[in-house]
């Protein structure tokens, strides 16, 4: 079994350490299986170590403990041109000096291939991009998204397995970013390669992920679907980290049948899902999203806990209300509602009744 | 009506054209950058240009004779300097008179010695011929042919005339010719005879070197600005440090050390014959040779060549050597694809000034370059200050100045002079 679980990984980083001055790990014991054709996306803060993993699989930084394999053979000790892995650099890394076609042919003469294969496969990266026009040009006299294009069809264009991207559409405006983030998970589920993304746009890594591995100090938090990270967050970083958040903080009272009953420092009672907690008395952060809280009584399951909230702004946004209230001494609870007919509009200064079903309300660390 | 028509002129608030509005606007500013930098504008024209100017004239400039000589200069018209026989008495009674006047206002000796550039032996027979000449009586005395043939047998040779008559146009390309090793006759430019050329030699070692010296600096600063734009900030910082240190000490310091260290008795002689490498009666002469001006001017000439090159590296992001080995390249295809071409540029500017540098150069090959290693302007340098002859040094410093034009220019068709960048 282990080993068959072994021979399904393309990627595998084992028990991977990393540490650039011998005191402090930027890596802390990585451990990570990438299966074949999967695009999985390395979220997390700056200096939260997904960097430093991808340039540790693309070879320009070495593990300091543990072992990275590639297709079952670890390649630890092969430097970054033989590992045959394409990738895609923040700032693209074109070559100032070499038109685009030039740029697309480098990789496929340094593999010695033949001009007339190396011409076949340069057009038909360039098609595939539909950059198939600018072959004459030099990067400095294309836009910011045709660069990107190039330096995406540049990692493609030797056919590698694996292909890296390091916040390749950091330097592109929204509306070109959301029309880019479709067309990389187009073409990569077309070709059927296997990518490894850095991002730290938590949008991006959802929109675009099979998986999601969402980094902090140096470990991997959380890894799993983009569902199951926005619904199903298993610690608080994760919870705050991705999409919009509140967070009500208390002491465990009681556990029971996969409820637990927090006591909030403002005194109040709530149920909520243990994630986190496994002890009565230990402290608890608790997280509920903005869009499951309801202002509806009757919508709530019976004995579920209500709280006492006062309206403080309303902010109209077109397809949804937000909302924001105090509650239970937080000052920053954002309430998120549907724009329909029938939605009531809090005014300022009202006191509302707000509930939530306790599955929907995860106890997590504090 | 309000500016609608594409033909009217566009008003400011006020009514004016907004185009005279704004000349008017941008002059002030104009005007006080100008007050700003005129301190140093009128400094460099009086202490930098004027000076240049000056000299350069004095490469074509000879009223010397025709100011000193005026009779003599302008009887001697008619004579035939080709026709082999001297001139006749005319000619003989003006340059009495010429000399007769020239000796009381005592500038003889200038137009002696500036014939005797071109005919060695006339200064003497100027002096000579002044004293003499002092008490004559030119309305009474003559003739003069006889008298000045008797005074010195050097008037009775036709060459001193031709030699006369030759330089006595106010402007003159002689400078220029013996710049280059010719001279200029009275049957037109000719060749120097082959025991005084030397110039065309030294023009030829002051580029040839000049080449070996900027190519040495290439090779042995490329790894060094390498280092320094891709060490950390902490290492990088004590190397620039290194790098700059030679220019805290003097240049004569500098030059004087590589004495020491180069002669037959030196650090280095030392060394290798100690290692067995050398015997001791076959030391190797590095010394006021060309060794020794391309040793030492290398090492001073350095840091001109790594601060460019390093502040071009410097903007070269280390992603595209990470990129061309992502893409398959080796490291010497990653560096010789990628990271050099786009460090042309720093090689090319400091090449340009290395170069440059190197071919005007002085005090470094006057110290250790003996009489094989010295440099062009060494020679200008003693026109200037032991033969004086300063127009001679003038063409020399003109020619130099054109070489050094012509290269740039043939840099900017071939390379771009776009291309060169301090920094940035």
């Amino acid at each position: 079994m282990a080993k068959d679980s072994q021979a399904e990984a393309f990627v595998r980083f084992n028990r991977v350490q990393k540490s650039y001055d011998g005191e402090t790990l930027v890596v802390k014991d990585l451990n990570l299986e990438i299966p074949k054709g999967e695009f999985l996306t390395m979220l997390g803060p700056s200096g939260s170590g997904k960097t430093t993993c991808l340039m540790m699989l693309a070879g320009f930084e070495t593990a300091t403990h543990g072992d990275i394999m590639l297709n079952g053979v670890s390649i630890n000790n092969i430097p970054p041109h033989k590992r045959g892995i394409g990738m895609v650099f923040q700032n693209y890394a074109l070559f100032p000096h070499m038109t685009v076609a030039e740029n697309l042919s480098f990789p496929l003469e340094v593999r010695k291939l033949e001009k007339s294969v190396r011409e076949e496969k340069v057009a038909r990266a360039l098609d595939m991009v539909e950059m198939g026009g600018f072959k004459g040009r030099r990067p400095a006299q294309l836009s910011g998204g045709q660069q990107q294009r190039i330096a995406l069809a540049r990692a493609l264009v030797f056919e590698p397995e694996l292909v890296l991207m390091d916040e390749p559409l950091g330097a592109l405006d929204k509306q070109l970013r959301e029309k880019m983030q479709f067309e990389i998970t187009a073409l990569a589920h077309r070709l059927g390669i296997t990518v490894v993304y850095v991002t730290h746009d938590q949008t991006e890594a959802l929109t675009m992920s099979d998986r999601v591995a969402v980094f902090n100090d140096g470990r991997i938090q959380q890894l799993a679907t983009p569902d199951q990270l926005y619904e199903e967050p298993e610690n608080s970083f994760v919870a705050q980290f991705i999409g919009e958040n509140n967070t009500l903080n208390g002491v465990v009272k009681e556990l029971k049948s996969g409820i637990a009953t927090v006591k909030l420092d403002s005194g109040d009672i709530i149920d909520c899902k243990p994630v986190n907690v496994s002890e009565v008395g230990e402290r608890t952060q608790v997280s509920i999203r903005p869009e499951r809280v309801e202002l509806n009584k009757s919508k709530l399951p019976k004995k579920a806990h209500t709280l006492t909230a006062e309206v403080l702004e309303f902010i109209y946004m077109g397809d949804t209300f937000r909302t924001r209230l105090k509650v239970a001494g937080n000052e920053d609870f954002i309430v998120k509602t549907r724009n329909s007919s029938n939605q009531v509009r809090l005014t300022p200064g009202e006191n509302v009744e707000i509930g939530w079903s306790p599955e929907c309300c995860r106890a997590l660390d504090a | 009506m309000v500016n609608s028509s594409p033909n009217s002129i566009l008003l400011s608030a006020d009514g004016t054209p907004l185009k005279k509005s704004l000349s008017r606007s941008l002059r002030q500013q104009k005007i006080r950058a100008l007050l700003l930098i005129s301190p140093l504008l009128i400094f460099i024209l009086v202490a930098f240009i004027m000076p240049i100017v000056s000299m350069l004239s004095r490469s074509v400039e000879n009223d010397l004779v025709s100011q000193t000589l005026p009779a003599t200069v302008s009887a001697i018209q008619s004579w035939d300097a080709l026709s082999g026989e001297l001139p006749d008495e005319l000619v003989y009674k003006a340059f009495a008179q010429d000399i007769q006047n020239a000796a009381k206002a005592k500038v003889h000796t200038k137009v002696a010695l500036r014939l005797n550039y071109e005919k060695s032996g006339i200064a003497s027979l100027f002096k000579k011929t002044a004293r003499k000449a002092k008490k004559w009586d030119i309305e009474t005395d003559g003739p003069f042919k006889e008298k000045l043939i008797k005074v010195h047998k050097g008037w009775g040779e036709v060459e001193v005339w031709q030699t006369i008559k030759t330089h006595s146009p106010r402007y003159t390309s002689g400078y220029f010719l013996n710049a280059v090793d010719m001279r200029k006759t009275v049957e037109g430019a000719d060749f120097q005879p082959e025991d005084k050329t030397i110039l065309i030699k030294l023009f030829q070692r002051t580029l040839i070197m000049s080449l070996i010296i900027t190519f040495s600096c290439i090779l042995l600063g490329y790894p060094v600005a390498w280092l320094l734009a891709n060490l950390p900030m902490r290492q990088a910082n004590l190397l620039m440090i290194l790098v700059l240190l030679p220019f805290w000490t003097s240049l004569l310091v500098r030059t004087s050390a590589w004495k020491v260290m180069l002669q037959q008795q030196g650090v280095i002689n030392d060394i290798l014959v100690q290692l067995s490498l050398v015997s001791d009666d076959a030391r190797l002469i590095m010394i006021n040779n060309e060794i020794g001006t391309i040793v030492a001017m290398t090492h001073i000439l350095l840091p001109f060549m790594i601060l460019p090159m390093y502040s071009v590296m410097q903007t070269i992001p280390p992603s595209y050597l990470r990129a061309a080995k992502s893409l398959g390249a080796t490291n010497w295809t990653a560096f010789w694809r990628v990271y050099f071409p786009q460090s042309i540029p720093g090689i090319g500017a400091g090449s340009i000034l290395v170069f440059i540098l190197a071919i005007g150069y002085y005090i470094t090959p006057e110290i250790v370059g003996g009489t094989k290693g010295v440099f062009i302007s060494n020679r200008i340098a003693y026109h200037i200050l032991k033969s004086l002859n300063w127009g001679l040094a003038a063409a020399l410093g003109t020619i130099l100045l054109v070489a050094v034009l012509i290269l740039y220019w043939t840099y900017d068709k071939i390379v771009g002079i776009d291309n060169v960048k301090l920094g940035g």
